[in-house]
């Protein structure tokens, strides 16, 4: 700890503080372009200059000094910096004037206008007046993507973009080129980035420079109703803040949640909202004749209710990958009510289930704790395609340690270096028996991370990665380094209430293949129908997507900006999505629908409203009333898990997603996504 | 007056053999296994007591630089890195080192090695070097041939001697620049802290110094500290190497004593100023970067470190440009406001917007199509870019411009009034109309 005086007002800071810090830990603000707490110090934008005692006689950078950069005074006396004395006001305003003298006035047409750093601290610290008589410099726009939209006149050469691409994304293409007046950032041949956490440089960027090209012309941010809100579009939970005006969605943006997604979010999160508007199932419709035709509720109720009721009906439900907790509980009683057990929400041929406690399907250690590891083994999974930002976290703490991390199943650049053992089943076993250069290193691991992908999880990689887990001969007091890596944001919420087949039900596999006569789809978009012969199929759902093709009946509900739902992530960490908007037409919340067809099926479900259904899961899960929490779950289930046979056999590990951008409907709605799909294929050159 | 028998550089014109056998002859390598013995402090305390100020321009004491470098070894390599990249306009000293008298900077290396405990040193030539740079890597091929440097010499101090060429940025003089050029990054400055003797070349301790400071450093060692302390004044001690350029009778790059006089140098060694004393405008006396100075006040001055301070100015690296009355003062400096525009980095703000936006308003008063008050305005954005940047390039972009107007207000003032009588009524100006 370091005592420093800030503006006269002394404060005790840890000594590696930058002054930065400690004049915000001294309550004294420091405006800043370049400095960014997530990305390396730059200092290059000059303005958080401040006076020092102590230190060299001229402004310093107070984003790059460290309090132990300064030296106490000739009696001891603690180093003093100074945030309002008239140089600093006068570093300011010069800084200011010379960032200004080049950026356009074109405000008033600048998406970035009204949370525009730049024009804020101008209002706070600039001067009013202009002295700069000469032309402005101008820069031609570059093409980064179909993302991000460009304004290059705009740019003030923070860097902060380059810095994240390099250092977070892992990809290095993007750059400053050039020298003084004429530097431009670009991506050296004007390539699409090819990174899917590109859209968070339009947060990072301080000024219009890079803006949301979807978005652009589109909405001003004060007209926008600010929503809370988590994202479905994979595993992780993201926090996001949904901006709508009137029923439309306009853009989402991350909100900051160390635990989960620090401040970023993957580019499906952020851009997928333009598929929230297409495709959108507004009426219910009932097959007659073999042509699905609007009509109304209650026509499309006694449809189904029919359906029902004939004798000796088998029923059942899959639910898919968007589908919250709250539907799906519904749904399951609903199903109990009738006596039928035949609901899975899990891909053909998972094994995973509450049976062996909710630590085997969790991802353990947490996203946090990822970055505690000291070893890491991805099997079977492409972290960077199925939840691209535990593969940043990844990347982060490769970066800072350079852990070794292995990878078996199909090899993928993941923007760290990854040793790739194996495609299949084999190399595992073999890493299991401790064969092979990378099992001494994971030997001596305290801290090992087992990644196993939900695609790959069968009872025996199960087995093996809980071995992998635990086997080690010094695992660190406390850790927990079994993980399930989940790509639906369904997923865990559907293990957590027993959205699985009963003793005697029929799973997903069953189910698709004619077991059942009346089949529920809720949401479930992700399936082979093939198969499913005479079954009269009820869809659930958003979008006019794969399942409503082949449905009989359609029940239009709403998307996850369009209700409050209850999700858990992959780690077991329970939240919950806030309305943003309502659902178009005659859709209608998920349970809501569920709760008006129970009636219809004469099996009324015992609660009338949110809150009912609420207290009714709770009363049965606690846990999933602790909102933003994780239960954790027993360590001992891993143990046993471990404990299991290998029955052996050679299997080959995919990953379950192979197209980043089009893995749900909404995605698959979305223009921009299939924008982002074709660039990422190679379809699309540079528009100009 | 220099003696003939003090001179440091005696090949300073290329009149003798350059190559070790010739550098030998005239003194080079001789007695360095005995300074190598007497050690690190030995050797550091020596420089200490000839007063060497680094050569480069700052005027930093050498061996106080030294004792910056990590006392104990913490593992990490120690490097000296020789900063060959001479660019700053006006300046052509250290070239003549290279191409002349390799050696002395050779065998400086081995023994400023010894001093910081460094097994590797880095010579960084700048880009348009080549005859210079050939000519320093047959010096040092000639050296490990010898076994004077290299593993297990005769000196019993290991040291590998790296050349460098640079791609010719004059950012890349900068010596934190110097080291991202050198990492094969883009040459750009680092912030400091930390510093290079903490946190250098790749991470590890290193010093950096100009060429001319460490090829001394021999001689200092063989005729004593006390020897080239009794040269020049306190404080300002030594030979140094001057280049003067401009409107001389015969421009030159000699060795001088330092705390000689301005006239007596020019008078010496140049033949007087182009047109006698009286036709002398103004002197820049130490390279690009530092204000110019007005022929009277700089007449009688005393050209060190500190005589030219005395008059408003700085030695800087002892380049010379005189300039006469035939000189266009403002378009002088507008051209070196051009160079520096031209060779900022531009990562820091107030350098990359404030060096071209200086020029233009140099290139209007070029022509006197300003107003008055802009002087003002010009001087205010001067200091708005000195000491608020990342590295000194722009503190050396505004001081040019602040010489100038505290020194050639009036001439300024009468450009634009002469622009502004010459405007017709309609506030055209006829030779502007006309291109």
């Amino acid at each position: 700890m370091a005592n420093i005086k800030v503006d006269g007002q002394l404060v005790e800071v840890p000594d590696y503080y930058t002054l930065m810090q400690a004049a915000e830990a001294a309550g004294a603000e420091i405006p800043r372009f370049c400095y960014h707490e997530r990305l390396s110090v730059a200092g290059n934008c000059r303005m958080c200059l401040v006076e020092v005692k102590g230190g060299p006689p001229k402004p310093q950078a107070s984003c790059a000094m460290s309090v132990k950069d300064l030296r106490p005074g000739p009696n001891g006396e603690p180093p003093e910096m100074f945030t309002n004395t008239p140089m600093v006001k006068k570093a300011r305003e010069g800084v200011m004037e010379f960032l200004l003298i080049n950026h356009p006035l074109d405000c008033p047409i600048c998406d970035q206008g009204g949370e525009c750093d730049l024009q804020d601290q101008a209002m706070a610290y600039g001067v009013d007046k202009n002295r700069f008589a000469e032309n402005k410099r101008a820069v031609e726009d570059k093409y980064i993507g179909p993302l991000v939209k460009t304004s290059m006149n705009r740019c003030i050469h923070c860097t902060r973009c380059v810095r994240f691409t390099t250092e977070v994304a892992g990809i290095s293409e993007m750059g400053l080129l050039g020298r003084g007046e004429d530097a431009e950032i670009t991506t050296y041949l004007e390539k699409a980035l090819t990174s899917e956490l590109q859209g968070n440089v339009i947060d990072l960027c301080p000024v219009g420079a890079l803006t949301s090209k979807p978005y652009a012309f589109n909405a001003r941010p004060w007209e926008l109703t600010k929503t809370e809100s988590i994202d479905v579009m994979d595993a992780v939970g993201s926090n996001i803040r949904v901006d709508s005006r009137g029923r439309e969605v306009m853009r989402i943006l991350p909100r900051i949640n160390e635990a989960i997604n620090e401040e970023w979010i993957s580019d499906k999160t952020r851009f997928v909202w333009d598929g929230l508007k297409s495709q959108r199932l507004d009426r219910p419709y009932v097959r007659r004749n073999g042509k699905l035709g609007a009509t109304t509720w209650d026509d499309a109720f006694i449809a189904v209710a029919k359906a029902m009721k004939r004798p000796g009906a088998r029923i059942g439900a899959i639910a898919g990958d968007l589908a919250s907790v709250e539907e799906m509980f519904a749904l399951n009683k609903l199903l109990a009510s009738l006596g039928s057990g035949n609901v899975d929400a899990r891909p053909a041929g998972s094994v995973l289930s509450a049976a062996s406690g909710r630590a085997s399907y969790l991802f353990n250690p947490t996203i946090a704790g990822i970055e505690q590891a000291d070893a890491i083994l991805l099997i079977g999974t492409n972290p960077r395609k199925e939840a691209s930002l535990i593969n940043a976290r990844i990347r982060k703490v490769w970066r800072a340690t350079g852990l070794p991390i292995g990878l078996i199943g199909e090899n993928a650049e993941l923007t760290y270096n990854v040793q790739h053992l194996g495609n299949g089943s084999d190399t595992l076993n073999d890493l299991v028996a401790g064969k092979g250069s990378f099992a001494e290193l994971w030997a001596k691991a305290k801290k090992p991370l087992v990644i196993v992908g939900e695609g790959a999880a069968s009872a025996d990689v199960l087995a093996s990665a809980a071995k992998l887990a635990t086997g080690n001969a010094e695992i660190a007091e406390g850790w927990s380094g079994f993980a399930v890596l989940h790509n639906a944001a369904a997923r865990v919420g559907a293990l957590d209430i027993g959205f699985v087949p009963a003793k005697t039900g029929a799973d997903t596999a069953a189910m698709l293949s004619g077991a059942v006569d009346v089949l529920f789809l809720l949401g479930a978009d992700e399936f082979d129908l093939s198969q499913l012969g005479d079954t009269v199929v009820v869809y659930i759902g958003t979008h006019g997507d794969n399942a409503a093709h082949r449905a009989d009946i359609i029940l239009p509900a709403a998307t996850y900006t369009e209700k409050s739902a209850t999700y858990v992530n992959t780690e077991g960490r329970v939240q919950m999505t806030t309305r943003a908007v309502f659902p178009p037409g005659d859709a209608k919340e998920d349970w809501a629908i569920i709760r008006a067809l129970s009636a219809v099926v004469g099996a009324p479900l015992p609660f009338n409203s949110l809150s009912q259904l609420r207290a009714a899961i709770y009363a049965e899960f606690p846990h999933l009333a602790r909102i933003d929490s994780i239960a954790f779950g027993k360590t001992a289930d891993i143990t046993k898990l471990a404990k299991g046979k290998i029955k052996g056999g050679s299997t080959q590990f995919v990953s379950p997603i192979s197209e980043f951008y089009l893995t749900n409907p909404i995605a698959r709605a979305s223009a921009v996504m299939g924008e982002c799909a074709a660039t990422a294929a190679g379809l699309r050159q540079a528009a100009e | 007056m220099l003696a003939d028998k003090d001179r440091i550089f005696t090949n300073l014109y290329g009149r003798h053999d350059w190559t070790l056998a010739g550098a030998r002859e005239r003194g080079a390598w001789v007695g360095t296994k005995e300074f190598i013995d007497s050690g690190r402090d030995w050797i550091t305390n020596e420089v200490k007591a000839s007063g060497l100020r680094g050569r480069g321009g700052a005027g930093f004491p050498t061996a106080l630089k030294w004792t910056f470098m990590p006392k104990v070894n913490d593992g990490r390599p120690h490097y000296l890195l020789v900063n060959a990249d001479e660019s700053e306009p006006g300046t052509c000293k250290d070239r003549e080192i290279l191409r002349h008298d390799p050696h002395h900077l050779v065998e400086g290396c081995l023994l400023a090695a010894r001093a910081m405990d460094a097994h590797l040193a880095f010579i960084y030539v700048r880009g348009e070097f080549i005859r210079e740079r050939q000519n320093l890597e047959r010096a040092v091929e000639e050296a490990y041939e010898a076994r004077l440097i290299g593993k297990d010499n005769i000196h019993g101090w290991d040291l590998d001697i790296i050349v460098h060429h640079g791609a010719g940025a004059y950012i890349c003089g900068e010596e934190t620049a110097l080291m991202e050029s050198l990492e094969g990054k883009k040459g750009q400055p680092r912030l400091k802290p930390p510093f290079p003797a903490g946190m250098g070349v790749y991470g590890n301790p290193t010093t950096v110094n100009n060429v001319e400071s460490i090829a001394v450093v021999p001689e200092i060692l063989r005729r004593s500290g006390a020897w080239f302390a009794s040269i020049g004044r306190a404080n300002n001690t030594g030979t140094k190497l001057m280049c003067v350029s401009g409107h001389v009778n015969n421009p030159a790059t000699f060795e001088e004593a330092m705390g000689e006089s301005f006239k007596d140098i020019i008078e010496k060694h140049c033949g007087g100023v182009r047109g006698g004393w009286d036709n002398l405008l103004a002197v820049i006396p130490g390279g690009a970067s530092v204000p110019c100075v007005p022929g009277e006040k700089i007449q009688n001055a005393i050209v060190d470190f500190d005589g030219l301070r005395e008059v408003g100015s700085s030695m800087g690296t002892a380049a010379i440009i005189v300039m006469d009355k035939s000189t266009d003062i403002i378009k002088a400096i507008w051209r070196l406001s051009a160079f520096y525009k031209h060779e900022s980095c531009g990562q820091c703000t107030p350098c990359r917007e404030g060096t071209g936006w200086m020029m233009r308003v140099m290139e209007r008063m070029v022509e006197g199509r300003a107003q008055k008050r802009e002087i003002d305005m010009l001087f205010e954005v001067t200091k708005q870019i000195e000491g608020h940047t990342i590295c000194a390039l722009g503190d050396a972009a505004a001081w040019p411009i602040q010489g100038l107007i505290r020194n050639f207000r009036h001439v300024i003032e009468e450009r634009i009034d002469q622009y502004t009588y010459s405007s017709t009524s309609d506030g055209a100006v006829p030779s502007i109309a006309a291109e």
